[in-house]
């Protein structure tokens, strides 16, 4: 076991945790953080998006120990004080999510992408989010409640 | 006087979803996120070679680790569970949930490990040691039919599932054909086009895996399960069924569910494997898919292969159409397996009025995965294989593929049609629907551009494509489950609204679509209202969702249980308004007499507080306000559309770039559009990768899956798709109440033969007229290669 202590939506926790528990299952698991999803094995998804230090990353492709003295903000930290992040205010607006499963992992995607790039072009928006699958919505109201958060910036 | 101000009318309305706040804040509870105390984690030891027979099964070294709390094998699980229960009337081989002794494809389950977490679960089931005596393995179904090098299943004999049968004109109740009408109608042909095509094996892939949580409570002698599934009323039949339990026993929940597209209707080995283990060992116990276990254990779609043949005047008149089908089932019959090449068969018919068809249908096993419901399930393959078949003719016949298409439609006074496939089509405008497409695609224009195009030297193609499709899937007659949906409206002593709906939903939105429903029936806000689904025990019964049927058959019973209470409420509001119930109407927030808005009228809560204390009770009246409905079809519904696209092809790298897609459908009457159409475009999306760039790929040597993670099999990107253009028409149903068709799966069945018809048009000058899905680059290039470049 290694001692690992990373700071999650502003807060520090320090844990316990086998070297190879992945940063996803640590958030999971440990911190019972659920809004970060798990959708496959091989970091194709992005349904594990997270920022670490402000940038997003794949919360599958890092071991936890790997985040010890690192800052990740995860979906649970994005609403401030009950005000939802203009990008989820988008995803409500533009009808950008059905099931719901890809949407956390998208919505930190794309929070890094405005950040990026504030005006994006629809083009830029499909490019910016190739890093996460969704299967409900064909991703065009998707790129429209990434536009809706560009505009509300 | 108004308690409330002017309540705008829902019904219709692009409603925001009230499911999203949740799930935009990574508040949503899936399975995955269900922890019961004491929980331990399964992980399942899976076939790596595609045909062979179990010799031993070494788990000593699994046991010993540390954390593990069991190993079961094969052999063992098959003591606890029964085969596997299909919903198919055809006879099938039996399916252990984990086989005790022969492995029939890559990823079937050979024993299962119980242990402290997940990754200890998995150390363990990669410590357990499995002998084969290897089989050869077939995973060509024509092959297949063959019998060698592999018969499958004793008593299946050159691996015949089903069939083949015959269905259409000519064919009696009892399968005997009269070929008489098929034959006239080729012998008259002035035009014959025959081809083959395949429809190739898709995998659904919700982004979310399938998963359960199984809770075996000795002392209360019940069980709760958890299931990742599009139908918690079937997994408890089934769950209570293979555990022997009384259904009383057995509560089922679907949480919140992340995708299923037919994928998660059937109850799966891993379901049971969960709640009998727990049942055993009096523990909870967690089982949740990898993705790369995903692409091996869960259902694959489509996979079905056709020989067609068109025959027609020179004038673009069709007189028959054959279709010889030979369906790639794959090892086992799962819930529905053997009866989704069956809607192929059905949907023959496609929107034309074909005087004479002939399908054929046979069912074969191979050394895969089983198939089974994928969205569409069996309507994209079978307009696949008619509109490919009309888009040759046209080509043939050198008629604009749209004119071929309008000269042989079903006419809309035909309606109610019965078809030669003996479907009978509700209702339909197919014309209107071409022509609203054409407009919209400004296909003229678009012909030009194309022509323009090609006389650069370019690869663009245009291509078109019309469809109806079976939704609001039922009578009961027609499902082994029943084909009904239930729901129960209650209204609360406060006046706000708890309604129940068996159709549990993984996406659909269906908390928003019925609130805003029974907000309009009752004249209240819509936040007054909540739809309780996915949980047996408080959702009192129920079917599920899948064929497009939550709105056509649930929303139809909460129309129905909300009806029945409105009659109720209405009594209640009459001895108390000293009004006639006949004269009252239910409006923002307020029950009045008709015409006179202001005199009497009584709030809407204060009525519902007098019948849960009637101290008046109406004659013939109980107290409370709680009414209940089932809803059954009398037949399915018909949606239809026109989907068009342009595509152009890369001259160099043959890669295919989908320029323009525009789907205009018509499925009745629509609750929200917004959702309505989020449904079409995730619809679309599927039906292009379809046709562009997904495919489940097989090793024919040896049967191993060479798509087994999301490296080789290409879900589509945002990057593949341009800006779609949607419109619709609006032909209702009468079937029921609402007038609504279904959308779910329109978008899967429009979209694939015209992308393909679109790539055929663009290489056309390249002698080709047909290519196979999908339009995998280097296929394209070769075809322009062989023509000369």
């Amino acid at each position: 076991m290694s001692q690992v202590s990373i700071t999650v939506n502003g807060k520090v926790c320090t844990e316990n945790v086998e070297p190879r528990m992945l940063l996803v299952h640590f958030l999971r698991e440990q911190l019972n953080l659920t809004g970060t999803h798990v959708g496959c094995d091989t970091s194709q998804c992005g349904a594990c998006t997270v920022l670490i230090d402000g940038r997003s990353a794949k919360a599958c492709t890092i071991f936890s120990v790997q985040a010890d003295g690192l800052d990740v903000t995860t979906i649970e930290g994005l609403a401030n004080e009950g005000q939802l992040h203009p990008m989820q205010n988008g995803f409500w607006e533009e009808h950008g999510l059905q099931c719901g499963y890809c949407t956390t992992g998208m919505i930190m995607s794309a929070v890094n992408l405005l950040d990026d790039n504030p005006n994006p072009t629809e083009q830029e928006i499909r490019e910016g989010i190739e890093g996460n699958f969704c299967r409900c919505t064909g991703y065009q109201h998707i790129v429209n409640a990434i536009q809706h958060a560009a505009d509300k910036r | 006087m108004a308690s409330f101000p002017v309540l705008p009318k829902l019904v219709g309305e692009r409603v925001k979803r009230r499911e999203d706040p949740r799930l935009i804040q990574g508040l949503g509870t899936y399975v995955d996120d269900v922890k019961v105390v004491g929980m331990k984690h399964l992980a399942f030891k899976r076939s790596d070679i595609a045909h062979g027979r179990v010799c031993s099964v070494d788990t000593n070294a699994a046991e010993a680790i540390d954390g593990v709390e069991a190993v079961f094998t094969g052999a063992q699980i098959s003591e606890m569970l029964d085969p596997m229960p299909i919903g198919t009337p055809f006879p099938s081989p039996d399916h252990r949930a984990v086989t005790p002794d022969v492995v029939r494809y890559v990823g079937e389950p050979v024993a299962v490990v119980v242990a402290c977490d997940r990754y200890v679960a998995r150390d363990a089931a990669d410590a357990i040691h499995v002998e084969y005596e290897e089989l050869a393995a077939v995973v060509d179904p024509e092959e297949a039919m063959k019998g060698s090098p592999a018969v499958i299943h004793e008593g299946f004999p050159n691996n015949h599932a089903v069939g083949p049968f015959p269905s259409g004109t000519g064919v009696d109740a009892h399968g005997n054909a009269d070929d008489t009408a098929i034959d006239k109608a080729f012998a008259d042909a002035e035009v014959v086009v025959s081809q083959r095509m395949v429809n190739q094996r898709l995998a659904p892939t919700s982004i979310e895996p399938r998963g359960v949580v199984a809770h075996y409570e000795p002392g209360k002698e019940s069980m709760t399960i958890w299931s990742s599934t599009q139908n918690p009323h079937i997994l408890r039949t089934f769950i209570a069924q293979m555990t022997g339990l009384g259904q009383h026993q057995v509560r089922a929940i679907a949480p919140e569910v992340g995708g299923g597209f037919g994928s998660k209707i059937n109850i799966y080995g891993e379901e049971y494997v969960a709640a009998a283990v727990s049942k055993r060992l009096g523990i909870p116990v967690k089982w949740i898919e990898d993705r790369s276990e995903a692409f091996l254990a869960t259902i694959h779609g489509r996979d079905i292969l056709a020989y067609v043949d068109i025959a027609a005047k020179r004038d673009g008149l069709v007189l028959g159409l054959k279709m010889n089908l030979v369906a790639d089932i794959g090892a086992y019959n799962m819930l529905l397996t053997a009866a989704i090449p069956t809607l192929t068969q059905a949907m023959a018919s496609a929107t034309y009025a074909f005087p004479a068809i002939r399908a054929t249908l046979t069912e074969v096993f191979t050394n895969k995965p089983p198939t089974d419901a994928y969205r569409g399930a069996g309507r994209p393959e079978a307009i696949y294989f008619v509109e490919r078949a009309m888009d040759i003719l046209a080509c043939e016949l050198k008629m604009d593929p749209a004119e071929l298409r309008r000269k042989n439609f079903i006419q809309p006074e035909q309606f109610p049609f019965t078809t030669q496939m003996g479907s009978i089509y509700d209702s339909g405008d197919y014309e209107k629907v071409l022509d609203r497409a054409l407009e919209k695609a400004n296909w003229d224009e678009l012909k030009s551009e194309r022509d323009a195009a090609k006389a650069e030297g370019r690869f663009v193609g245009l291509g078109l494509s019309m469809y109806v499709e079976v939704c609001g899937i039922g009578p009961s007659s027609s499902l082994p489950t029943g084909g009904w949906e239930h729901s129960q409206v209650t209204i609360e002593r406060d006046g706000r609204i708890s309604a129940t709906t068996g159709a549990s939903p993984h996406g659909q939105g269906n908390e928003t679509t019925f609130a805003q429903m029974l907000a309009d029936q009752f004249g209240i806000p819509m936040d007054h209202i909540t739809i309780h689904h996915g949980d047996t025990n408080v959702v009192k019964q129920g079917i599920g969702t899948f064929g497009s049927r939550s709105q056509a058959v649930g929303g139809a019973a909460l129309h129905l249980a909300g009806g029945k209470v409105k009659s109720k409420m209405a009594k209640f509001a009459a001895a108390l308004m000293e009004a006639d119930e006949q004269d009252l109407i239910f409006e923002n927030g307020m029950i009045a007499v008709k015409g006179a808005p202001s005199a009497g009228a009584k709030p809407f809560a204060e009525v519902a507080a007098f019948a849960y204390r009637p101290t008046r009770l109406p004659d013939g009246v109980d107290p409370g306000l709680s009414e209940e409905a089932f809803f059954e079809p009398t037949n399915n519904t018909y949606p239809f559309g026109c989907h068009i696209a342009m595509l152009e092809i890369d001259r160099d790298t043959g890669e295919p770039i989908l320029l323009k897609l525009v789907a205009v459908d018509d499925a009745g009457n629509l609750i929200n559009p917004l959702i309505v159409e989020g449904q079409i475009h995730g619809g679309l999306a599927q039906g292009i990768g379809q046709a562009m760039i997904e495919e489940v790929v097989y090793s024919k040597a040896d049967g191993q899956p060479l798509t087994a993670s999301f490296m080789d099999y290409a879900l589509p990107r945002a990057t593949d798709f341009p800006r779609f253009e949607l419109d619709n028409t609006v032909t209702p149903t009468p079937i029921n109440p609402l007038g609504a068709k279904g959308v779910g799966e329109a978008g899967t069945i429009g979209s694939t033969p015209c992308i393909v018809s679109a790539a055929v048009d663009a290489l056309s000058g390249c002698g080709v007229r047909h290519i196979d899905m999908m339009l995998r680059p280097e296929k394209l290039w070769r075809i322009i290669q062989g023509a000369g470049g």
